[in-house]
């Protein structure tokens, strides 16, 4: 089959491996009809995250249809289409009974590793490093599901697979975020990082009760993507602080999200020391976030850091009593109360997308979202899908052989050559 | 000889010769009873212990214990419990004369609020030079407490969770670099 794989930063490639099969009894085989690039996974492209290995198959948003079940799983059977959860979780262990899915005990095989760093190791994670466990990710033809009788999620017919793809993490993500912020009527929510996840914060702090959302972000069609969200929309690029201050007569945000992570932008001291690797993570959204709360507000963070940081000004949020929240989501817990909000027609989560690509094209679309080219905000790529003829056209510069199929012709021509004589 | 690195303090026995003491906890969601029936049953050990091959029971409270490092080589001894307390407790040690030495203690103890039961796992050895020594360098690798905290998290996941968490066997560009890219 083929997978997105990672062989080093900005090194993402699409080949031939083999296809998954099940080796433990909870286990089930997942034919993916669709599956996105996240955020997150570009701190993968860029190298900041420690312990990827070449080869690693990437991907975490992914869905599909059950190919195959262990004998351990009794829910699913061979042709349900399924949501998948980025983070594997067993149901049986303390966490998982206490709905702390994310934190799970048993799913990750290299725990005591990331125990050695952590403390203690959270669950394991699709495509997202080998201290979450090395797991095969999903931007890939095929994926093997383990614990597939606690994860995966089946969803009514009629639902469309771009309806339903984000429950597998950016839309409980966006929505634990909001959730974590404590909303009571009339609170002023800001929020940092206009991405995907930001984005489906922003509508899920409205649908919580927020007053007023304000959105931070330095590209121009997130903001725009923010507005038609409902959001008040601040250039990053502006002095955030004194017009957060000025927007909240003086009180600042009650609540304040940071969608972004460890790699902010704005500060030359972190991109240095991170570079240098004096420092792992760059927490310039955190900082301002941490000055501007408003006292006894809440501090949220859905924004991925990984190791150390550098200049937190702690005393800030000792001084005002801030509470702060944050953590991998706990997908399993949401699956339900947001596809309620997706069926009632309160949210619509395909607004967020605006590329689809063919897996083929996969290291390209890494480029484009990492660059914010094409006004790119989520990709989706569709493993299993001939790309539509407009495409094909474009990503051909020859006509078809004989006894080449349209899909031979379509991946026959790598788009990153393309694009770079472009 | 390559010595193997621990953090706890060694009580020497010999001078020269130091102990290695690992110890490590572990809460685990069954009843002490469930946990003491399965280890009590010396054959279960190498279903979550990575370098042990084989335990096999002579007697009530004799076994033989096979041991293999990554690098393929094997090792055996004779144990002997020596200290037992049905659902709280079992030691052993192994028998005078044995290749290696080594003393072991696992406590089951219940863990409040009905969290499930603490295991807390002891052993000592005394690290045997010469090819002896090797052998058992490499088994525990340079990090005894991380090998014994990783089994102790595969007899979690085994017990809580049915099955032990692996990526063993699934698929991985690794092999894949100098390929052609798909296209």
């Amino acid at each position: 089959m083929r997978a997105v794989c990672w062989y080093g930063t900005h090194d993402v490639r699409v080949v031939n491996v083999p296809e998954p099969k099940l080796l433990n009894p909870r286990d089930a085989i997942v034919k993916i009809t669709s599956t996105a690039i996240c955020g997150s996974d570009l701190h993968l492209y860029d190298g900041v995250i420690p312990s990827m290995e070449e080869g690693d198959i990437l991907g975490h948003e992914f869905m599909g249809e059950v190919m195959e079940v262990g004998k351990g799983v009794r829910n699913l059977k061979p042709g349900d289409r399924v949501v998948v959860p980025f983070a594997i979780s067993c149901g049986r262990c303390h966490y998982c009974e206490h709905q702390l899915f994310s934190l799970c005990d048993n799913s990750n095989p290299n725990a005591a590793r990331n125990a050695k760093l952590n403390g203690f190791s959270g669950a394991g994670l699709f495509g997202y490093s080998h201290l979450y466990g090395g797991y095969a990710g999903g931007q890939a033809e095929y994926a093997r599901v383990p614990y597939a009788d606690v994860g995966p999620i089946k969803f009514p017919e009629g639902l469309t697979d771009d309806q339903v793809l984000f429950l597998s993490d950016i839309f409980p993500t966006g929505y634990m975020a909001a959730e974590q912020c404590d909303i009571k009527p009339g609170h002023v929510v800001a929020i940092w990082g206009c991405g995907p996840v930001g984005q489906f914060a922003i509508r899920s702090a409205f649908l919580l009760g927020a007053e007023k959302v304000v959105a931070i972000d330095n590209v121009p069609e997130r903001l725009r993507m923010a507005e038609e969200g409902g959001a008040v929309t601040v250039s990053s690029e502006e002095d955030v602080h004194e017009i957060l201050k000025h927007m909240t007569g003086g009180r600042g945000p009650d609540a304040c999200i940071d969608a972004v992570g460890m790699e902010a932008h704005g500060s030359t001291y972190d991109v240095v020391k991170q570079t240098v690797k004096l420092e792992t993570d760059r927490p310039y959204v955190l900082r301002q976030a941490m000055r501007i709360c408003r006292k006894g507000g809440t501090l949220s963070i859905p924004g991925v850091y990984a190791g150390f940081v550098d200049k937190i000004p702690f005393g800030a949020a000792f001084a005002k009593g801030l509470t702060l929240k944050m953590g991998q989501t706990h997908v399993q817990r949401y699956l339900q109360p947001l596809l309620r909000l997706i069926q009632d027609g309160k949210i619509d989560p395909t607004f967020v997308i605006t590329n689809r690509v063919a897996l083929a094209d996969a290291a390209d679309a890494y480029d484009l979202f990492a660059k914010r080219r094409d006004h790119c905000i989520k990709v989706v790529l569709k493993p299993h899908e001939i790309p539509p003829p407009e495409e094909v056209a474009r990503a051909t510069v020859r006509a078809p052989r004989e006894g080449e199929t349209e899909e031979e012709v379509a991946f026959s021509v790598p788009r990153s050559k393309r694009l770079r004589r472009e | 000889m390559p010595t193997v690195k621990t953090k706890t303090k060694s009580r020497a026995a010999v001078t020269g010769n130091p102990r290695k003491k690992v110890v490590r906890a572990c809460t685990i969601r069954r009843s002490p009873e469930e946990l003491f029936r399965f280890w009590r049953r010396l054959e279960n050990l190498p279903t979550f212990a990575k370098h042990l091959v084989a335990v096999t029971q002579t007697s009530d409270t004799e076994s033989r214990w096979v041991a293999k490092s990554p690098t393929g080589h094997t090792v055996e001894w004779d144990a002997l419990i020596i200290n037992e307390h049905e659902n709280e407790l079992i030691a052993w040690e192994s028998k005078p004369g044995s290749e290696i030495q080594i003393a072991g203690t696992v406590r089951f103890q219940p863990a409040p609020a009905g969290q499930g039961t603490e295991v807390v796992v002891a052993f000592e050895y005394v690290p045997p030079g010469g090819r002896i020594g090797e052998i058992i360098a490499k088994l525990y690798g340079e990090e005894p407490e991380l090998q014994v905290e990783d089994d102790l998290m595969r007899l979690k996941a085994l017990m809580e969770a049915g099955e032990i968490p692996t990526t063993e066997g699934q698929p991985t560009g690794r092999d894949q670099k100098n390929v052609r890219r798909c296209e």
